[in-house]
């Protein structure tokens, strides 16, 4: 009788949207089917298996990280963001109300990656040029939009944030200005996370 | 019908939301808080895991399969062969296209990737553990990776199987008049030859096929959970592959599925397998593609080398045109097709211009490779025979020293000669061409940048103006001419309006993204003036929708949305009765608008539709039936033919043959817009799509029919990063025998595109001496292309 299966399990902790969860896996648990099996966010979907869809993209400390190839036990101790996680005090996060405004999805499979991802970006830069979007977005494809929505909607987001009116706290809003006028790489950051 | 109207006036208010107003998406509520279901989301209690094995070459006889390894390992359940699914008659099926497509390997393997044999598992990664211990013999069969080598004298038959199949060809199909084609040839000035071959793509949805089978064993009810376009026809297909009753096969597809495109359509092997092993073991099964998987055997399309000859006269007149055609089927026909129609809907391939003669001769032959043919967001056959016919007309300008806008202005189907019957037959319901093809014009400055143009040229610089114009044909159809399988292409729509004024509307077809609970449900609130927010649409469960046909060749609009605005008026209908009964008034005098029954002139007598809908279970006239509902089967009298202008500018860079879009400008005229954001995104995608295939997406193989492609690193796909930006307009040209108007809209652009792009990339090369370059147009060819001219001139 082969048994591959055998391996001893870990046991794995981290944050999942501001809740720890410590489970017992194989070590060589996809963090993709983790975060979708093992705790029930199907949110967070499969797309290409290789890193290159992004379909399967969360938040991991705040960078987008493709959960697809990556193991669960890697992400011990970190803090992970799903789309399910958007949703603050019963609030749409304003990425999630613009991408509905502006119409930035269709078959909405590409969807919860491209809002985090965009959410991401806006924690960096919440005035993305055209092209700071389209670069941030450039891991994730999608089949449906032709992208000129999901730009829009993610700078329609931006607009919002500027604006105060997404339900962040104030001060928060003003250190995340701050940070934006940073003299900072932007598309260098954000080429480190496509990589 | 042909006049250009605006978008017509809007008949309901913003808070009712009907047909014309760009509201906001129903559906978006749930998948932008990762709420949507898709295929992978089922999970059933007990559920066990499946992972198919596929061959590993193109062409190989089977030897033997042990499985007693994979069969011992902990976790497995089963191992299912070819050898048993033949034990239960199910080691063949039929294919959408009346072929026979083979659901496990039995005797040779016909394509790299066919599926060998299937584990059942407790866990998907034991599944796909255990593929690796199972050991198959295979002896190696030289392979046939093009249509020319299969159908050569001595190629090697691929289906030997089949009764009656004497060498590798899979179909001959003609149309239009060859007498008259060769006389047409003989009084042109010039005949302009273009070969090219449309390559093999791949759809390529996001989101993968899949199934989760569910087989009761004590009732013998499947429930069938399965990413389809076309879920009835499907449960009819089941029905005769599997020997099921009908009754006793619910199929499922998932409320949300991740984009189709056309590799949804057909029925594939592991839906088939994961069913028979859930009836064999009497737990669900649940079978999800890998991408490599989707990749490499799910639902091709194109595939076509296609030469085409235009009779023109030196004064810029088409006078027939000449095409003969060889598709690539792949090892199985298992093209979504109609029975009636080999080659597809190939008839849009006379274009959008009126000239009297053409002959079409199309050959499918098999070859080592995937089944082929899905449309791919195209009706069938048509953006092949959009792409050769304009291209065809490009380099006929060019060869008359005319130029292409011109020379199609010149040759265009007039406004006033709708309804047009084509040279192959076929009749265009309406459209008014040189308006939109002057609108995008002036859109872009053409003029100018003719000009720029040649600037550019004495600077050495190289710009390029593509212009496309297409006719497509959606909206299948006609039962009398188009089927799935024998099927008739109907489809339906069931509306139910309960006590409180809010409705239930059930459909046949099938949304993957396009919208559909958005739009339809505005079709209901402009015929009876619920507001749209108030009516559910229902798709997709065989068992609570009435039949229908799916989604693809941009059908849904056409008969599915005319289907609801017919039973909407059927209801409307009843609920003037009860309007006249509650206002004690003549039902002739009843009106309906935005959700109000006035009594014609007294704007004071009125009842609201919630009025009427209460009234219908608690206050009827004498003798009526209480309740609002009715169903709909909708048989479209034609089929319905959208169009458009595309212009596209390009700078191609000399030294390295790079191209890059300066400009992409859309025309679309689709009738009668539902929900105008809708269209627009849709078209955004199509050109996105058709970019994708002009620039960079295909499927090659090498000569032993090894798949180069079977990831997203192989297989390109734009990003964000490389994709154009779009300007588009719009004419409105209703559809004269749609209840609504409208065309249908999400195939077009892709239809219409890739002849604006590669038209382009020429424009921008043709005074070099390029005449063709076949998509992709990757730099290296374009590169080759210069070099090979200028080495020639």
């Amino acid at each position: 009788m082969t048994d591959l299966t055998t391996s001893t399990a870990v046991t794995v902790t981290m944050t999942v949207n501001g809740v720890e969860h410590s489970s017992e896996l194989d070590p060589r648990t996809l963090l993709v089917d983790h975060i979708r099996t093992g705790l029930g966010l199907t949110g967070t979907h499969i797309g290409c298996d290789t890193t290159s869809c992004g379909v399967c993209t969360v938040l991991l400390d705040g960078k987008p990280i493709k959960a697809c190839t990556m193991f669960a036990v890697m992400a011990d101790g970190a803090e992970i963001m799903t789309v399910e996680g958007l949703k603050q005090n019963g609030e749409l996060h304003p990425v999630q109300a613009a991408f509905k405004e502006k119409h930035g999805l269709q078959c909405g499979y590409c969807t919860p990656a491209m809002m985090l991802v965009g959410a991401a970006l806006l924690e960096e830069n919440d005035d993305p040029g055209d092209d700071e979007v389209r670069w941030a977005i450039s891991g994730n494809l999608c089949r449906c939009t032709g992208y000129m929505n999901i730009v829009e909607s993610i700078q329609e987001a931006g607009a919002q944030m500027r604006a105060g009116s997404n339900g962040v706290e104030a001060d928060d809003m003003e250190l995340q200005d701050e940070q934006t006028d940073a003299d900072r790489p932007k598309e260098a950051t954000m080429q480190e996370v496509a990589e | 019908m042909t006049a250009i109207e605006d978008q017509p006036e809007l008949d309901t208010t913003p808070d009712v939301g009907g047909i014309g107003h760009a509201i906001k998406r129903q559906e978006d509520d749930r998948l932008i808080v990762g709420q949507g279901t898709y295929l992978d989301d089922v999970v059933l209690p007990g559920m066990l895991h499946m992972s198919i094995l596929r061959a590993p070459m193109a062409h190989a006889k089977l030897i033997s399969i042990d499985a007693s390894a994979a069969e011992a390992m902990d976790g497995v359940v089963a191992v299912v062969t070819g050898e048993l699914m033949a034990q239960h008659d199910l080691a063949w099926m039929p294919t959408l296209s009346g072929d026979t497509q083979a659901v496990l390997v039995t005797d040779k393997v016909r394509f790299q990737g066919q599926e060998v044999a299937a584990v059942i598992a407790t866990d998907p990664y034991i599944a796909a553990d255990a593929l690796e211990y199972i050991n198959v013999e295979y002896e190696q069969l030289p392979a046939i990776t093009t249509p020319q080598q299969a159908i050569e004298d001595d190629a090697v038959m691929i289906r030997d199987e089949k009764e009656g199949q004497t060498d590798n060809r899979v179909y001959h199909w003609e149309s239009g008049d060859a007498e008259a084609t060769d006389a047409a040839f003989e009084a042109a000035d010039r005949i302009v030859t273009l070969e090219t071959h449309y390559p093999r793509s791949h759809p390529s949805p996001l989101e993968t096929c899949g199934a989760v089978a569910d087989v009761d064993p004590v009732t013998g009810q499947a429930t069938i959970y399965v990413t389809s376009q076309a879920p009835h026809a499907h449960r009819t297909l089941f029905a005769m592959v599997a020997g099921l009753p009908e009754h006793k096969i619910r199929i499922i597809s998932p409320a949300d599925l991740g984009g189709g495109f056309g590799n949804k359509v057909p029925i594939y092997p592991g839906y088939v397998v994961a069913t028979a092993a859930s009836l064999l073991i009497g737990k669900p099964v649940k079978w999800v593609e890998s991408r490599s998987d989707n990749l490499i055997s799910t639902g091709f399309a194109r595939d076509y080398h296609m030469k085409g000859e235009l009779a023109v006269t030196d004064e810029g007149k088409i006078l027939g045109l000449r095409v003969n055609m060889l598709s690539d089927q792949g090892a199985f026909f298992a093209d979504a097709q109609p029975t009636k129609f080999k080659a597809g809907l190939f008839h849009v391939v006379t274009g959008s211009y009126d000239y009297p003669a053409a002959h079409v001769v199309c050959d499918g032959a098999y070859t080592n490779k995937a089944p082929g043919g899905v449309a791919y967001r195209c009706s069938f056959r048509i953006t092949e025979a959009s792409f050769l016919i304009e291209r065809l007309v490009h380099n006929a300008a060019f060869e008359v020293g005319m130029d292409p806008a011109e020379f199609r202005l010149k040759n265009f189907i007039q406004p006033e000669q709708f309804p047009y019957t084509t040279p192959t037959g076929f009749v265009y319901d309406s459209g008014d061409y040189p308006t939109a093809l002057r609108k995008a014009m002036d859109h872009v400055g053409y003029e100018a940048l003719r000009e720029e143009q040649r600037q550019a040229r004495e600077d050495g610089r190289l710009l390029g103006i593509g212009v496309a114009h297409f006719t497509e044909a959606v909206g299948a159809g006609p039962s009398k001419d188009y089927d799935i399988a024998g099927i008739k292409m109907f489809d339906s729509a069931e509306l139910r309006v309960h006590p409180t004024g809010k409705a239930v509307l059930k459909v046949g077809v099938k949304t993957q993204g396009q919208g559909h609970e958005t739009t339809f449900a505005q079709i209901v609130a402009s015929e009876l003036g619920i507001p749209a927010t108030d009516v559910k649409v229902v798709h997709g469960d065989t068992d609570n929708t009435p039949y229908g046909l799916g989604t693809y060749a941009s059908r849904s609009t056409p008969v599915g949305g005319a289907a609801t605005a017919v039973v909407a008026r059927k209801l409307a209908d009843k609920a003037r009765k009860i309007a006249a009964h509650l206002l004690e008034a003549a039902e002739g005098d009843i009106e309906l608008s935005n959700g109000q029954f006035n009594v014609a002139g007294s704007p004071d007598r009125t009842v609201s539709i919630q009025d009427v809908s209460l009234a219908a279970y608690t206050d009827l006239p004498e003798g009526m039936e209480p309740g609002l509902e009715g169903v709909h089967y909708y048989d479209p009298p034609n089929l319905t033919y959208p169009y458009g202008s595309y212009i596209v500018v390009v700078e191609v860079d000399l030294d390295t043959g790079e191209w890059t879009v300066d400009r992409m400008v859309a025309l679309d005229d689709c009738g009668v817009r539902i929900n105008p954001m809708i269209v627009e995104g849709q078209i955004h995608g199509g050109l996105t799509e058709g970019y994708a295939m002009s620039s960079m997406q295909w499927i090659t193989f090498d000569e032993d029919g090894n798949c180069i492609g079977s990831n997203y690193m192989d297989y390109m796909i734009p990003t964000a990063w490389e994709t154009p930006k779009f300007e588009l307009l719009e004419t409105v040209v209703p559809s004269p025998h749609h209840p609504i108007g409208a065309k249908g809209v999400g195939e077009s652009p892709t239809v219409g595109s890739p002849a604006a792009f590669v038209n382009a990339v020429i424009d921008a090369v043709q005074h070099l001496g390029v005449t063709n370059i076949d998509m992709p147009v990757m730099p290296h060819r374009v590169w080759e292309a210069i070099d090979a001219a200028q080495s020639a001139g």
